[in-house]
């Protein structure tokens, strides 16, 4: 069971999307994992086969857990073949074989030592950790039988979003933020004009599925600049700071009814625009639908939050731990601007970076805000 | 294609086939050449064949089965006909002792390629010394193969199969089978000895039967079509050796089995299916198996007594309702 989040102690399997004997590559989506954040898809690091899945569906384990045991490729497997539960003999009839597998259960733990149930929906329920107590059975003389068991198995949870979780998670991420990462707040206006006639002239060519949206600027400016300011990329784990070479740009996205999540977009400095807004697209939606995967949500290297056209004028951001840099964008707005000693509107955007003091310092938070402007102010580069 | 036929006309025909086919087939049994058969099976095939491959035999089960036992020993391939499984009784040793054994007995030097047909069940007020079912103890013999062909079909095709096996294969044919009319394909390769056979498919509950029960399974399951209980029906076709991966892929399918068997309950063919299904399909099961079996007597004279001896299809309907509950 993999961490796919600071706080996460641990998730329920929903469903597997492999089965025993398949053959794995890294990167396939493996099984659906719910935790408070939602359902998340696992992928697999490893090639290989699964030679065993050892967690059935809907069995909530603690973070660390093995989820199933994967030989290498070429290498031989080692486990055995599972108890069969129903021994069958494929060949001519011939004599009873007196040696078939026989499947032990131990001695019955019900309370009640009159409780009827079937061997079929013993079986299924201690397969499935259902508590025979209290089904009602529907078989002769009330005994429990399988469909009753069937019946009473808790439907998975649903792949979607569990808010309440959601909104659990977020209370012990930003506490832990706020309790653990002394902040600095720097920031800066800059004139977005020469960024929105770019943009506007580049959309207008496209047809709307190919038209970029201004938070894709910013995302692409600021995972550019952070290149050169590497004491904001990166993660602060057990007392020290790592920087990334990478530049994986979380994008805070706010879902409807409440909540938000920060999925990253991997390498999001060496994407072209069109390339980052196809994946933005592609994040947001699944977001929304709860679908999300586990490297996804874990491997930011630093943050970006863009309040959009509905947003206010600025925010002050907090970093999503073990990050330690979060750099938030108000909503353009026009705004009295002095262009060559004459006060004129421009469209304004108030851009702020929280940081994290134990690993950089307000000088060169500074001069990272004034990089991410240069790109702003120069749109055909980015 | 196909052709509609009687169960009496498919068994006729059979032997007929396997005579032309090879000319050391003959027929022998009590009343089989002169009369016709006591059923009418050989019916015109003393004219056909004449009296040296259809022989009408002394009342002497034990002389002329043995005689059967020795002609197959010696090369020939004998169709012995017995009258009904009750007199099979007083061949039962040279079934046992000598057909049965002798492969073993003489290290695989001899075998004993005799093919020997007899009547079995009730339901003719033949009273209690033409109308028992013995099968299930001819099933319990190794050695033997044991056959009960249900349907027309099967009773055109596993004569010829039949006589194929190297070894002494019993046929029990229920006499109130005899005229039943049915289609026999022209196709009968397809048709083994092999393999239990579903005759209806189901998903509630398995009814496990053979022979003369199959038609009572088969009128149970649709009266229970009609009440939402899906029954499955499985044909056991061969009693030795038994089909258990059909029988447990049935069962784990509907996780319910009756066992409808004509003969008496104690220590039956029901019993040893009942045993194979608790030892290989228990954790598949929902219910305890049951069985519906013939009254532990003889076999009465009296109609109403009869029918009430033997299992009927408002039996098999009341359990399976009990099994299936709701």
């Amino acid at each position: 069971m993999p961490s796919l989040g600071a706080d996460m102690e641990d998730g329920i399997l929903v469903e597997w999307l492999k089965a025993q004997g398949d053959t794995v590559a890294r990167g396939d989506i493996i099984a659906v994992v719910e935790t408070e954040k939602g359902a998340i898809e696992i992928e697999i690091f490893e090639d290989g086969k699964i030679e065993e899945l050892l967690v059935p569906e809907g069995r909530k384990v603690p973070v660390g857990s093995p989820l199933a045991k994967i030989s290498g490729a070429g290498e031989a497997a080692v486990s055995e073949i599972a108890q069969q539960a129903i021994p069958v003999e494929a060949a001519a009839p011939a004599a009873p074989d007196t040696t078939a597998e026989i499947i032990i259960i131990p001695p019955s733990m019900d309370k009640d030592p009159d409780l009827r149930a079937s061997p079929a929906a013993r079986l299924f329920a201690r397969e499935h950790e259902i508590d025979l107590e209290g089904i009602a059975g529907t078989g002769p003389a009330g005994a429990i039988q399988l469909r009753d068991v069937e019946a009473a198995k808790p439907a998975p949870p649903k792949r979607g979003i569990d808010l309440d979780a959601m909104r659990h998670a977020i209370a012990a991420a930003m506490s832990r933020s706020k309790r653990e990462i002394p902040h600095y707040y720097l920031t800066h206006r800059i004139n977005v004009e020469a960024a929105q006639n770019w943009l506007e002239n580049y959309n207008r060519q496209r047809p709307p599925p190919e038209r970029i949206l201004f938070g894709a600027l910013l995302v692409k400016a600021t995972a550019l600049a952070i290149r050169d300011y590497p004491e904001f990329n990166g993660l602060y784990e057990q007392g020290s700071f790592r920087t990334s070479q990478a530049v994986h740009a979380g994008i805070a996205i706010a879902i409807r009814g409440g909540g938000l999540a920060a999925p990253a977009i991997q390498n999001a400095d060496r994407l072209s625009l069109a390339e980052l807004m196809v994946q933005m697209r592609d994040l947001i939606g699944r977001v929304r639908r709860g679908s999300f995967r586990a490297s996804e949500l874990t491997s930011s290297t630093m943050t970006v939050n863009s309040l959009g056209d509905r947003g206010v004028e600025g925010v002050l951001p907090i970093i999503y731990p073990p990050q330690v840099a979060i750099i938030g964008f108000g909503k353009i707005i026009e705004q009295p601007w002095v262009v060559d000693s004459q006060i004129v509107l421009r469209p304004i955007v108030q851009m702020t970076l929280a940081a994290d003091h134990r690993v950089s310092d307000g000088h060169r938070g500074g001069l990272f805000l004034n990089a991410i402007a240069e790109k702003l102010y120069a749109p055909e580069s980015l | 294609m196909s052709r509609t036929m009687t169960y009496r006309e498919a068994m006729r025909e059979a032997i007929r086939e396997a005579m032309n086919a090879d000319e050391k087939v003959f027929l022998m049994g009590e009343d089989v050449g002169h009369y016709g058969g006591c059923y009418a099976v050989s019916k015109g095939l003393l004219d056909e064949f004449g009296p040296d491959r259809i022989r009408d035999t002394p009342l002497s089960e034990s002389g002329f089965t043995g005689a059967g036992i020795g002609a197959a020993l010696g090369g020939m391939r004998p169709i012995v006909e017995i009258m009904t499984c009750n007199f099979a009784l007083l061949a039962l040793d040279q079934i046992m002792n000598t057909a049965a054994t002798m492969r073993h007995m003489s290290g695989g030097q001899y075998h004993v390629p005799v093919v020997i047909r007899m009547a079995t069940g009730a339901g003719r007020q033949l009273a209690a010394q033409h109308s028992h079912s013995l099968e299930g103890w001819f099933a319990h013999i190794p050695g033997l193969r044991v056959l009960a062909p249900a349907t027309v079909a099967d009773a055109r095709a596993m004569l010829a199969r039949a006589l194929e096996d190297p070894d002494p294969v019993l046929i029990f044919e229920n006499a109130l089978l005899y005229n039943r009319e049915g289609d026999v394909p022209d196709d009968l390769a397809a048709i083994d000895i092999d393999h239990a056979s579903i005759r209806r498919e189901g998903s509630d509950i398995s009814l496990i039967t053979y022979g003369g029960s199959l038609w009572k399974c088969m009128d149970a399951a649709e009266e229970l079509a009609g009440i939402g209980v899906s029954a499955e029906v499985l044909d056991l076709r061969t009693l030795r050796p038994l089909d258990d991966a059909a029988i447990m892929a049935s069962v784990a399918k509907t996780r319910r089995a009756l066992i409808v068997d004509e003969g008496w309950r104690s220590g039956s063919l029901s019993a040893e299916i009942m045993s194979r299904i608790i030892e290989q399909g228990f954790w598949t099961l929902d219910t305890p198996p049951m069985r519906l079996c013939s009254a532990e007597v003889p076999i009465p004279y009296a109609k109403h007594m009869e029918e009430a001896a033997l299992p009927q299809v408002s039996g098999i309907v009341d359990a399976a309702r009990k099994l299936v509950g709701g």
